[in-house]
């Protein structure tokens, strides 16, 4: 079997460590311990852990947007671990994020016009404007917006809205690899079932791989094929969705699943005390 | 039949901000004693200006066009801010959504958890003090001595929701608005949130108004439920009966759109173009009806 688009193997970062004036070496504080992905292509994974489970910090690492301490990440058969950032930048445009908060990453006194155009032009995947405003044209209905957004800014969108723009600018520059870090959190049921779907069809369709951070085992259930559950900077299990969800191996998985509450009424699921959930 | 504790009748209201757009369309809701209810929506639907009504914190833009507010023979809407005063904190209470935010940073625990004990009930420091210590015992808190020497940036965001709920419940009220309380939360602690809201509730017999998004939330802590869809009441009932049976079709469409862990092929469903149309209608015929609105 091919080598996957994108592997990490012995992750570690640590934030603030520093070395003083003095020359004394100041530790920092560790929070990524060792962790090991493969993301195949066309794959979508699922990383699922709690508030300062390192799932946030392992994929913008997988990105390099931090530095790791120790580990390697390999991307389409290249150690990208210590790539200068001029050899990074041609691989940048093919490996896209997409935000958490759109409103925080859509430039606030751009058009949509001008946040979707102008990368295409910056990374040459347009030949010139007419081609990059073809394209955008075309994005646009694929994410189901009306032309008539272009001519908006940021916060004239609803949230829903500016979150399909966040997945048709990612989209836009052909990628080989999407990072969606908690990007339905701050939606409606009803806009979060939207988005999902989309993001779906559009994993698919252009063959995508995906790594999808959520705090909710629902989400991901929903649309990745594997999950890595972290916890403290650890995957504490590794597998497939429909195993992970019906059989966890691990008592920390277990009690997550338990903790979530269904739309049905269960009179005991309130006092149901699953492992050591003080511990949490 | 003895009285209920909060009857909400006709309630509309109108946002100045956005050009008198209607924001409470006739909202009718009965409370009895010791009942949680669960009010749900998505944003906008107004779930949390009901709440602030409640609590007599409706922001200057919001302007209330017609109903009342009754609870224990009192119209909350009408009342002067005195007899406001007395009722907040002391019979109705709010657990905020974001705990970060709630406590004031610059005062210890003992100080925030004291105040209204001295003030409203008249206890001396020491009886506060010593009551503070059995709330933050009853909110499962293992050090209460230590807490309360703290300052809020010292707690977790679990821990201070805690304190928050001792808080809510210090003076024994009758009605606690929970404004999403567990929203910010971990799954594991938003479990042990909702189980010690539950338990409080329990034992000291109060009516609690529970605002959420979350249906998962309303089925296991809700007795019974109220769906709002633009500032109206589009169904309510036992929380059973509305989730196992819901009768409009947007309730319907609400439960088929989250997605379930345990059923992956069952939720997922975008709420369907019609629904929408169907809501909007229903809005327009009572808009229609009410021209002074």
């Amino acid at each position: 079997m091919s080598e996957p688009l994108l592997m990490a193997t012995g992750l570690e970062v640590t934030y603030g460590g520093r070395r003083t004036l003095a020359g004394q070496r100041v530790d920092g504080v560790k929070v990524l311990h060792g962790v090991d992905v493969a993301i195949r292509r066309g794959e979508t994974i699922g990383i699922v852990g709690e508030s300062g489970s390192g799932k946030t910090t392992l994929g913008r690492a997988l990105l390099r947007l931090v530095d790791t301490s120790a580990g390697e990440i390999r991307f389409d058969g290249t150690d990208i671990t210590h790539l200068p950032d001029a050899n990074m930048r041609p691989l940048r445009r093919r490996m896209q994020m997409i935000f958490q908060d759109p409103m925080a990453s859509l430039n606030p006194r751009h058009t949509i016009r001008r946040i979707l155009v102008e990368p295409l032009l910056l990374h040459g995947v347009a030949r010139d404007r007419q081609q990059a405003e073809q394209r955008v044209a075309a994005i646009l209905e694929r994410v189901t917006l009306p032309q008539a957004c272009l001519d908006r800014n940021p916060h004239e969108l609803s949230g829903g809205q500016r979150q399909r723009i966040g997945i048709a600018r990612a989209a836009l520059l052909e990628p080989d690899f999407v990072l969606a870090d908690e990007i339905v959190s701050g939606l409606d049921v009803s806009t979060q079932a939207q988005v999902l779907n989309l993001l779906k069809e559009l994993s698919t369709d252009l063959g995508l791989s995906m790594a999808f951070i959520s705090h909710d085992l629902s989400v991901i259930r929903a649309i990745c094929d594997r999950v890595y559950v972290m916890r403290q900077g650890r995957v504490v299990e590794e597998g497939p969705c429909e195993r992970v969800f019906s059989a966890p191996a691990s008592p920390y998985t277990r009690m997550l699943l338990d903790a979530i509450p269904l739309p049905e009424v269960d009179p005991d699921w309130l006092w149901r005390v699953s492992g050591n959930e003080d511990a949490a | 039949m003895t009285k209920p504790l909060l009857s909400i009748s006709g309630l509309s209201a109108v946002s100045d901000r956005d050009g008198g757009a209607p924001i409470l369309r006739d909202v009718a809701l009965t409370l009895e004693r010791g009942e949680v209810r669960g009010l749900v929506g998505e944003s906008g639907a107004g779930k949390s200006t009901i709440a602030k009504a409640l609590l007599g914190i409706l922001p200057r833009t919001v302007r209330v066009t017609g109903g009342f507010v009754n609870f224990e023979g009192r119209d909350l809407l009408r009342l002067p801010q005195k007899a406001l005063r007395d009722i907040m904190g002391s019979e109705i209470s709010l657990i905020p959504q974001d705990p970060q935010t709630a406590l004031n940073p610059g005062r210890r625990i003992e100080a925030q958890l004291t105040d209204g004990l001295r003030l409203k009930r008249g206890l001396s420091s020491r009886e506060a003090r010593a009551r503070a210590l059995t709330l933050l015992e009853e909110v499962h808190i293992r050090d209460p001595e230590r807490v309360l020497r703290c300052y809020p940036h010292e707690l977790s965001g679990g821990m201070r929701q805690r304190v928050l709920i001792a808080s809510a419940f210090a003076l024994e009220p009758k009605l606690v608005v929970a404004d999403e309380p567990t929203t910010a939360l971990d799954v594991t602690v938003q479990k042990q949130i909702l189980r010690l809201i539950r338990g409080l509730q329990e034992a000291h017999g109060t009516a609690v108004i529970f605002v959420t998004h979350d249906l998962g939330v309303v089925a296991q802590i809700c007795d019974s439920v109220t769906l709002l869809y633009a500032g109206k009441v589009i169904e309510e009932g036992r929380t059973s009966d509305v989730l196992s049976n819901p009768r409009h079709i947007y309730t319907k469409a609400l439960i088929a759109a989250g997605p379930r862990y345990d059923r992956p092929d069952a939720g997922l469903t975008p709420v369907p173009s019609d629904v929408f149309d169907e809501l909007r209608h229903e809005i327009r015929l009572h808009d229609g009806s009410r021209p002074h609105v």
